[in-house]
């Protein structure tokens, strides 16, 4: 199997919502590397965010529960298109937006 | 916060109040006395907190379950009076290939006082875990979350509650750490012998006017259950059809809502036990007629207590609102303190705590303007 290398990583920003920043130290963005194996197959959501959770351990749990489904008020983009699944490809240079939308009163 | 630790007199008979909320976590602590309280907090601002509760075996270690209206359940702890927070490495969460997701965790019980660490949480939907670590790692309750008969016991998404089903309850038999019991809401209640290893409904006796079968042996909706710590054989509950009582090692709950004035009925979500005396308990009743607007009937808020195990009630209202109160106290929003004579507290869903310091005759306001209350505990 190929290594992932500097030259073979997609490099993705992620924002974050004011929710989860208590995982980010108060981080408001983060860069992710994200292996890419073939450069015709760009990382899955999926694979950013166990990036994500590799450096910030708890906060995958609070947006994905453990069937892997997004939680119900909790919608993400890659780019300027809404992410129907974690399995949305991510490519290199894109920009990933959590975003924690408040329900009820 | 409490004040358990510190070894002086008047600080061990202060009382220490958990309050959580829809949006947060505060903290009421009295003076010796019982007549003077300061409010502390919000911890957690903004989250849903569910339970919090302090570890009776070492004093210190205390358990919040909570979750935002966005953000998934996780578990929050800290030793050191709510100073700093750590949370749970691994938050209750269904085994993989379970088809379910924990939605929030409602209920927290420490473990066996010969179990230092061990604590169990309750879920929504019906889900029991364990922690062998003090709430750091959660694993499933296998038990209970894969028997075979579960889904049966627990029915579908219309057998939940409004926010969803949920296991509640969780009391330990304070002679045998294997010996528990849980209530599902819905689904009744359920008996483990061997430390939850296997399970079986203990529900006869109990009415369930929703379910066509008038002796299912399951389907049932306690919403509280209490085992007396003294005279653990002696366990109560506030179903949704009713108030029992069951004396074990007998199986059939006796019916002691009958005694309840019919004008009032004998529905409601807590059930309270005094500290020492397995014979008084305190409800407090709620309107469950037509629509079940569950609020107090006719909007005249009462405690009621029994001194005889629920052969008669007593009406206690003296200092609560004479009219125009609607509001409701939810099945964990009722709690005893262990002083003598015995403080009774409740949280309401209009963000007022209120308590009695003579076992319930009189009641006073201690903090008002909170959000719903959710739970309250005194530590």
């Amino acid at each position: 199997m190929a290594k992932a290398s500097a030259e073979a990583a997609a490099v993705v920003r992620v924002r974050i919502p004011s929710p989860l920043r208590s995982y980010t130290g108060g981080a408001e963005e983060l860069l992710v590397a994200t292996p890419v194996l073939a450069p015709e197959h760009p990382p899955s959501l999926l694979s950013v965010l166990a990036a994500v959770e590799a450096r910030h351990h708890g906060l995958r749990f609070r947006i994905v529960d453990e069937l892997g489904r997004l939680r119900p008020h909790i919608k993400v983009f890659v780019g300027n298109e809404l992410a129907a699944d974690l399995g949305v490809p991510v490519p290199t240079g894109s920009e990933v937006m959590i975003v924690a939308a408040l329900s009820g009163g | 916060m409490a004040t358990r630790t510190n070894t002086t007199d008047n600080a061990i008979r202060r009382v220490n109040l958990l309050v959580t909320t829809r949006k947060g976590m505060w903290a009421l602590t009295s003076d010796v006395a019982r007549r003077s309280w300061k409010l502390a907090g919000p911890h957690f601002l903004g989250h849903i907190v569910h339970h919090a509760v302090r570890d009776p075996r070492d004093g210190r270690t205390l358990l919040v379950a909570a979750r935002t209206g966005h953000l998934g359940p996780t578990i929050f702890r800290s030793t050191n009076e709510g100073r700093s927070w750590q949370e749970a490495v691994r938050p209750p969460a269904f085994a993989p290939g379970s088809g379910r997701s924990v939605d929030h965790t409602f209920w927290l019980t420490p473990g066996h006082v010969s179990e230092p660490g061990v604590w169990y949480a309750g879920t929504s939907p019906q889900g029991l875990f364990r922690s062998a670590d003090a709430g750091a790692t959660w694993d499933g309750v296998a038990g209970f979350n894969a028997h075979p008969q579960r889904q049966a016991w627990c029915g579908g998404d219309q057998d939940g509650t409004p926010d969803g089903g949920k296991l509640h309850s969780v009391l330990v038999d304070p002679r045998d750490p294997l010996h528990l019991y849980i209530g599902l809401s819905s689904g009744g209640v359920f008996e483990s012998i061997d430390g939850g290893a296997d399970w079986r409904p203990l529900n006869r006796g109990i009415r369930a006017d929703f379910l066509p079968d008038p002796d299912a042996e399951y389907g049932h909706d306690p919403h509280c259950v209490r085992l007396h710590p003294s005279v653990p054989d002696r366990l109560y509950q506030q179903n949704h059809c009713g108030i029992y009582r069951l004396d074990r090692p007998a199986e059939r709950w006796v019916d002691i809502g009958v005694t309840m004035p019919k004008s009032v009925g004998a529905i409601g979500f807590p059930v309270v036990l005094h500290p020492q005396d397995p014979d008084i308990l305190w409800v407090f009743p709620m309107d469950g007629t037509s629509a079940w607007p569950r609020v107090p009937p006719r909007g005249r808020p009462a405690v009621y207590r029994s001194v005889n195990g629920g052969r008669s009630w007593q009406r206690h209202a003296t200092g609560l609102p004479v009219a125009q109160a609607w509001w409701t106290v939810k099945r964990q929003a009722m709690t005893v303190d262990a002083r003598e004579p015995a403080g009774v507290y409740f949280g309401t869903t209009s963000g007022e705590v209120w308590g009695s310091r003579d076992e319930g005759r009189t009641w006073r306001c201690l903090a008002r303007h909170l959000p719903h209350v959710y739970a309250v505990e005194a530590a």
